[in-house]
């Protein structure tokens, strides 16, 4: 028996790289054009979807890895997002000189220790409800479910508790207020610090992903936990870090937010939860790019939707995912065997 | 000849259903041992209860006389098991090269070992790069196989590779368990097709109703038409 | 037992705690004399109704769907926006409930279908969705909703507060409009338990449960598990939109927040859940303890906090602070989960046994 016989004919012709997903925000922001009156407020609505966009991704990535590889669902990760915004306050409020200097490295001075200080927590506090709250029930959805959303009302009520029910203005850095001006377009200072921030998260997940042996493993897992195991690797060691990762990536999504919106309460975590949860639907469970390419869709379409026709804005995002899930029952780049 | 995995009164149980109700098995070293029987006799779910996918729910597993029915699955596959599953299980987003890197855990993969593979199935080096969703099925049950090949392991335990594939294909996997027998690698093969069972099979153990109801040299059960129809519903001249 | 359908509480203080809370809702008016006692006993009744159907889908079903009060509202607004268009007319409660019901179905049968095309993980994340995205539109279609503020309407005559049926005081309580509405109100809420008590124990009911089980098995055995589901989410549905009707009766007012919040199907979850799920008693037991806690606790839980403010313990006066009640609940929702899954039902009826 040749081995040669076995070689010809047997192949299939090499599937090309799905890359339709890929192409849509751009598509997006296309039609969009001939809509928009004027080239520059397309473009500040561009610049404006983009920004929210990777703020979302940064939340939701945490989300879609920990349910691929875990198979958890986590419907408090919204406590992550109010908890690293609420952890930012508590370092960058008591240094609002800092903040409001014009230097830059005084600014950063103050951003980072905050930045540190929510992933740091969140982190942990991911930890630390993986352990206590989720392991007990792996497997068992509707338990996870339940005691999830159960942390989240909890955690929202510890920061009422903690912070007080008001709402805490986090104002943005002195070097980050203000905007370029691009033709008539201004486009803000902050907003393209968000692009860039969201870009670096992106690509380095995807270098973990793709170029690490950790990443292998995580993509593999993604597919059939068993059949890594039965190789040899005690996968659920990884689940406790990637919990960590997401939760932490979740706070901070939080600090952005916070900044975005120049202010922080506890609801909003709730609030995000729901736009959060889209995304990660839209983008397949478990696919960091389909995450990536559902945010970008959903922001840039609330914007764009929000200039048209401002009663459809609030909508905007389910539909996005109805006829997203229309055409892909199972969202853009469906990872998992589930 | 020394029995390198023993299985004494296994029994599993998958939610309500009791599958298999003390199966009594053993793989001596060097040979390989054909589980065979009809379809739901339980040869999936013993390899499975061995691998530790699913729970004994009492009896023993001992593999090289240490038991391991109580160890995580990941514990089991580093005793020295490789697990060649019914549904290959290939990591469709991985590429060839990577799902083979993840299979070697004790370190980069030995060139030498790879050529070797590469001699049975020379379509992954030809698609080293490719991702493994790409591939053909006979090629996916090639990676599979190499997989459990990539680095030497104690024993292999391998569910109906040929199910499905073409003659040619099934002809390479033949060649490859040969020389893999050669070298004296220990083997556990659930296989359907009783030609190719006969083929390489030193002993067989046949199953029904989750429990092994022959066992002996596969000589023996190849001559006898008669044992062959009673346990298999089949006769030699007859394959599916 | 007939009207129970055979399905009994199997636990003496269960029985017990049961008959004092019907007993004690049937003759509120009487025994409870006053405006808050009243509407106390009212928004009992409601959510045990409520909650009720919420158990057939999640304890029967085992369907996880955060578009419940979804449903409800739409009942709600139905008969709102009928009783404010047409005028305070028993026929436009009658055509609210006609419009009002069907569409609740139908949107229910559509989430249903949908769920056809999508994994059933992905159901109570996209519930969740739409649910937000229904409030939403409530209150951009103001024209309609009448948006943020809701719709005040006014009852027929019979209903109405004012209007006094015995001018003599029965057992010391005047027989009101309201005295009618309330009774009105348990009788449809207990019909409507009584109705689902039936369901849950008829054949459909038992298909319902071995589905929950074993979704796999129940098909092969040849159950069509997402007709059965899509049903049990209709009929679901349908009875939220009925008590969603009755508490816009009540209230005589309709709003996002009396009928659409999410903090509503929290109260829901809470309920069945620390009740116990799949037993629709643990919706009775439920509903009493939580509205009772919520308008009660909250006093208790002021007075620790004022307490513990005035001694000076740290932290303590913003925990128990009466805005914070729902972290407590919260808590004891968690630890339910974990340590008595059946629920205070469940645990009742295990140690009897």
């Amino acid at each position: 028996m040749s081995a040669t016989d076995i070689d010809a004919g047997a192949a299939l012709p090499k599937a090309p790289r799905d890359l339709v997903p890929l192409l849509l925000p751009a598509a997006l922001a296309l039609i969009a054009l001939p809509f928009i009156p004027s080239s520059s407020t397309w473009l500040t609505l561009t610049i404006a979807g983009l920004a929210m966009g990777m703020m979302i991704f940064v939340m939701a990535s945490g989300l879609t890895l920990i349910f691929g590889l875990m198979d958890v669902l986590n419907f408090g990760h919204g406590a992550f997002i109010a908890i690293g915004a609420y952890m930012a306050t508590l370092v960058l409020l008591p240094l609002t000189g800092w903040m409001q200097a014009d230097s830059v490295w005084l600014n950063l001075a103050a951003v980072l220790p905050a930045i540190v200080l929510a992933v740091g927590v969140t982190g942990l506090l991911g930890l630390a409800f993986e352990r206590v709250v989720i392991m007990p029930v792996y497997g068992q959805h509707l338990k996870q479910i339940l005691i999830t959303m159960g942390g989240m009302i909890v955690a929202e009520q510890l920061l009422y508790a903690l912070f007080g029910p008001q709402q805490i203005p986090l104002p943005l850095p002195a070097s980050l207020r203000g905007s370029f001006a691009i033709g008539e377009a201004a486009i803000e200072k902050y907003r393209v610090v968000c692009v860039l921030v969201g870009l670096a998260v992106f690509l380095a997940m995807l270098a973990v992903l793709n170029r690490t042996k950790i990443g292998l493993l995580i993509r593999a897992g993604v597919e059939n936990t068993e059949m890594v195991e039965a190789l040899g690797y005690r996968i659920t060691r990884l689940f406790v870090g990637v919990f960590m990762a997401g939760s932490a990536l979740a706070g901070l999504g939080g600090v952005m937010w916070g900044l975005y919106r120049e202010q922080v309460n506890a609801a909003m975590g709730g609030e995000l939860l729901v736009l959060v949860f889209i995304v990660v639907i839209i983008g397949g469970l478990g696919s960091v790019s389909g995450c990536f390419i559902g945010a970008l869709l959903v922001a840039l379409a609330t914007n764009y939707v929000g200039f048209l026709v401002p009663k459809l804005a609030l909508i905007t995002d389910i539909a996005l995912m109805v006829a997203v899930l229309l055409w892909r029952p199972r969202g853009l780049y469906p990872v998992t065997s589930r | 000849m020394s029995e390198l995995l023993t299985l004494s009164r296994v029994e599993t149980h998958i939610g309500r259903y009791h599958i298999l109700h003390g199966v009594e098995l053993a793989v001596a070293e060097g040979q390989t041992t054909m589980l065979l029987g009809r379809n739901g006799a339980g040869k999936t779910t013993t390899l499975r209860t061995i691998m530790g996918l699913w729970r004994a729910s009492s009896g023993e597993i001992r593999l090289g006389g240490e038991r391991i029915e109580a160890l995580p699955t990941p514990a089991i596959a580093r005793a020295g098991i490789g697990y060649v599953p019914e549904t290959m299980a290939v990591f469709s987003d991985l590429t060839v090269r990577e799902n083979l890197v993840l299979a070697a855990r004790d370190g980069p993969i030995d060139e030498t070992r790879l050529d070797w593979i590469f001699g049975f199935f020379p379509p992954l080096k030809k698609f080293w790069l490719s991702r493994a969703g790409t591939l053909s099925g006979g090629q996916k049950q090639m990676l599979s196989f190499a997989r459990s090949l990539i680095e030497p392991r104690r024993l292999l335990l391998i569910d109906e590779p040929t199910k499905g594939l073409a003659p040619a294909i099934i002809g390479a996997l033949i060649d490859c368990l040969r020389e893999v027998k050669r070298r004296g690698a220990t083997i556990l093969l659930v296989e359907q097709n009783f030609r190719v069972a006969q083929t390489i099979g030193d002993s067989v153990a046949v199953m029904d109703n989750g429990r092994v109801v022959h066992a002996g040299p596969m000589a023996e059960l190849a001559a006898d038409a008669g044992l062959q129809h009673k346990l298999l519903g089949l006769s030699l001249d007859t394959h599916q | 037992m007939m009207p129970l359908s055979g399905d009994r509480p199997r636990s003496v203080i269960l029985s017990i705690a049961l008959t004092l809370i019907v007993v004690g809702l049937a003759l509120a008016p009487f025994l409870f004399p006053g405006a808050k006692p009243l509407n106390v006993a009212a928004k009992i009744c409601i959510f045990i109704a409520l909650a009720a159907s919420y158990d057939l889908l999640l304890g029967y079903t085992g369907v996880v769907s955060f578009a419940h009060t979804m449903f409800y509202g739409v009942g709600s607004y139905g008969v709102a926006i009928a009783l404010y268009s047409l005028g305070a007319r028993w026929d436009a409660i009658g055509l609210g409930l006609l419009i009002a019901l069907p569409s609740a179905a139908l949107l229910a049968l559509a989430i249903g279908l949908f769920s056809l095309r999508v994994q059933t993980i992905f159901f109570a994340m996209i519930t969740l969705a739409v649910a937000s995205a229904f409030a939403v539109l409530a209150s951009q279609l103001s024209w309609l909703t009448g948006g943020e503020d809701g719709r005040n309407f006014r009852v027929p005559e019979w209903l109405q507060p004012g209007t006094i049926f015995i001018p003599r005081d029965v057992l010391g309580v005047a027989v009101t409009g309201r005295t009618v509405t309330y009774y009105l109100l348990f009788v449809c809420c207990a019909a409507l338990f009584l109705l689902l008590l039936r369901v849950v124990n008829s054949p459909f009911g038992r298909v319902l449960q071995a589905i929950r089980e074993n979704p796999f098995r129940a098909e092969a055995l040849g159950y069509r598990t997402v007709i059965h589901r899509t049903l049990a989410n209709v009929l679901a549905a349908a009875v939220a939109a009925a008590v969603g009707a009755l508490n816009a009766l009540w209230l005589r007012y309709t709003g996002p927040d009396t009928s659409l919040s999410f903090a509503i199907m929290l109260d829901i979850l809470l309920i069945v859940v620390i009740g116990g799920m799949g037993t629709l008693y643990g919706a009775i037991i439920g509903a009493t303890l939580y509205v009772l806690a919520q308008n009660y606790l909250q006093a208790l839980m002021g007075t620790v906090s004022t307490a513990a403010a005035e001694a000076g313990v740290p932290l303590l006066p913003q925990l128990f602070h009466p805005d914070r009640w729902l972290l407590w609940l919260g808590i004891l929702f968690i630890l339910s989960v974990y340590f008595f899954p059946s629920g205070i039902v469940g645990k009742l009826r295990r140690s009897t046994s």
